[in-house]
């Protein structure tokens, strides 16, 4: 495992010059103008975002239908595990089981990505090599994000230069709830460009930002400042991944798409454990962006638990009887 | 000023799922009535959903139950049978209107179920000593066997006596340390639903006993095939389905006890009969003479 932490390639002193897609391209000219902005998208109605996403949750996706959401759900579950006592062994055991989630079932389809610290992307680049099954990896200072910029970019190149081609980034919600929105912006661009050719996922870590309006607010900054997916949350804070701040998202990512053509992708994570509750935000995407968005390459779910529940939903429709944990791995 | 115009609060009967009463899955409920045929109650009727979530329950309170040491479960038992003592008005006239009763019959059916409760909470502490024991091997090993518990048992409760019979099926299940997923007598279930309320406020860990009222006509078929119980006592299954339950069961090789020919008398001595086909026997072999 080489590590490219290189002290003498940190980028202090330039800052990343980086316009918006057109029709945005002078919204970050200064940060009162960001600001207006921003306090200028629509404001989202709770109580009817609570209503619409409970509404849609109570679609009934029975047989043939949930089989094909399922498949669909594992295809889009990004493999995770971000303990502090994670070790190269369960990441090993975390990428076997993303190649063949179900070993007593081979037409299961495998998962999108496996999702580790940096420091263990190495050993899941090597344990994937040759599966198409990405490697994310979680960096600048996460879950925090408390460091400063310098040490922030280093994580992101350092995951980068381990093998990692999808980079999950925590925006600086100190920064975001001061006001100080373009901070957060040109972080975000920073870190994009840090990231090369891997992919950027944004954490607005929602359970944290209080309001959907928030919300709304912090996915416009991370799709302006150039980030490929917007995401929820952490996973080490609650509330994570709910239906309404998944419902808001969708609506910003579909708004984004229609006025720049930019597709992003979304990411609810965290809180996400029953097929249940990956079938109602499979409608949801459907109801609310469209089925572009019904692709590993536009959806994921960041989970652990989540897998396990698809596989024990899958071997029940197989074999006509229920399942249980002693059929599915411990982790 | 309370008149004789009150209008009376009538209670709706729900199943008992992880230490909660929710209403089933599904929606649906069924019409119990007493043995002449007169309306008592509109009962939930448990779908298969509802027996899934208990197995759910029931193999997240295993740990905790079987974990618990045998003094403390049967001090948890003996007070279930304390509770069901403040209960005794209520379930001999519960017990009275499903099995059509007289009064003195029903008090002696409800006494007795009390003490089946007392005598299986007595046997928590004695079942390794009785079951278990010290094998003489020729070798250097301290050699001994402990029962241990299989884990879920699914049980479908005797069809004919509602308290007596139920008590007598569910307490040995929990006396060796197993968590239970219960399908009640279909036309007599009340009793099963004010058990349910004694052992939610008789320091029980929720998940340990779940009770679902419905059909095990139904449910049996989902119980017996789940990958997840390990055990089921047929004694309340339907007349003929029996033999057909037992082959699903054996696809996940589950500990199964047959049903009798017809319902026994539940007020007989049970002896180890209901205990010992949901223990399985562990042998540790210590090496010793260092």
């Amino acid at each position: 495992m080489t590590h490219v932490l290189d002290p003498d390639a940190l980028p202090g002193a330039t800052p990343a010059v980086h316009a918006p897609l057109p029709p945005y391209d002078d919204v970050t000219r200064s940060d009162a103008a960001f600001r207006s902005f921003l306090h200028g998208l629509p404001g989202v109605d709770q109580v009817g975002a609570e209503s619409r996403a409970a509404q849609l949750g109570t679609r009934s996706i029975k047989t043939t239908s949930k089989a094909w959401a399922i498949d669909t759900a594992i295809s889009m579950v990004d493999l995770t595990t971000l303990e502090g006592a994670d070790t190269p062994g369960k990441v090993r055991s975390l990428a076997a089981k993303a190649k063949q989630p179900d070993p007593s079932d081979p037409t299961t389809p495998r998962v999108a990505a496996v999702c580790v610290y940096g420091d263990l992307a190495g050993v899941a680049r090597e344990a994937l090599a040759g599966t198409g099954i990405h490697v994310a990896a979680v960096a600048t200072a996460f879950p925090s994000g408390r460091a400063s910029r310098a040490v922030k970019i280093a994580d992101v190149r350092d995951a980068v230069g381990n093998g990692a081609d999808e980079i999950d980034m925590v925006i600086d919600r100190g920064a975001f709830l001061t006001g100080r929105y373009l901070d957060v912006y040109e972080e975000i661009v920073a870190v994009k460009e840090a990231c090369g050719d891997a992919h950027l996922k944004v954490i607005l870590e929602t359970g944290e930002l209080k309001t959907l309006d928030n919300v709304r607010r912090a996915s416009w900054i991370a799709m302006l400042a150039g980030g490929d997916f917007v995401k929820t949350s952490t996973g080490k804070v609650t509330p994570a991944a709910t239906l309404p701040v998944g419902l808001v998202m969708l609506e910003a990512v579909r708004d984004f798409r229609i006025a720049t053509g930019r597709q992003i992708g979304v990411k609810p994570a965290g809180g996400i454990r029953t097929t249940k509750d990956a079938v109602k935000h499979l409608v949801m995407i459907n109801e609310t962006a469209g089925p572009d968005w019904l692709s590993p390459d536009w959806f994921r779910f960041g989970a652990s638990s989540l897998l396990n529940d698809l596989l024990l939903q899958r071997q029940k429709l197989r074999t006509g009887h229920y399942s249980g944990p002693d059929y599915v791995t411990v982790d | 000023m309370i008149g004789n115009d009150r209008l009376a609060v009538r209670k709706t009967y729900k199943l008992y799922v992880n230490g909660a009463f929710p209403r089933s899955e599904s929606g649906r409920t069924y019409e119990v009535t007493d043995s002449k045929g007169h309306f008592l109650a509109n009962v939930a009727w448990a779908s298969r959903k509802d027996a899934r979530d208990a197995v759910v329950a029931a193999r997240g309170a295993f740990a905790k139950w079987s974990g618990a040491t045998a003094y403390n479960r049967g001090q948890v038992l003996y007070r279930v049978a304390e509770v069901m003592e403040g209960r005794h008005l209520q379930f001999c006239e519960e017990v009275a209107a499903a099995e059509g009763l007289s009064s003195s019959k029903a008090r002696a059916a409800v006494d007795a179920a009390i003490d089946r409760w007392v005598w299986y909470a007595g046997w928590t502490d004695k079942l390794a000593a009785v079951l278990g024991g010290a094998n003489p091997v020729a070798g250097p090993y301290f050699d001994f066997s402990t029962p241990e518990p299989s884990g879920v048992v699914a049980v479908l409760a005797p069809q004919q006596s509602s308290l007596l019979g139920l008590v007598s099926v569910l307490a040995p299940v929990l006396t060796t340390g197993n968590t239970a997923v219960v399908v009640t007598s279909r036309q007599r279930p009340i009793p099963a639903v004010t058990l349910a309320e004694v052992l939610a406020t008789s320091d029980v860990p929720g998940g340990v006993v779940n009770l679902l009222t419905g059909d095990a006509e139904e449910l049996g078929p989902w119980l017996a095939e789940h990958a997840d119980v390990d055990g089921i006592d047929l004694t309340g299954a339907p007349a003929g389905r029996a033999m057909e339950f037992e082959r699903e069961a054996a696809g996940t090789i589950k500990r199964v006890v047959r049903p009798p020919a017809t319902e026994p008398d539940w007020s007989a001595e049970p002896g180890l009969s209901r205990m010992t086909p949901f223990l399985e026997t562990k042998t540790v072999w210590h090496p010793m003479g260092v």
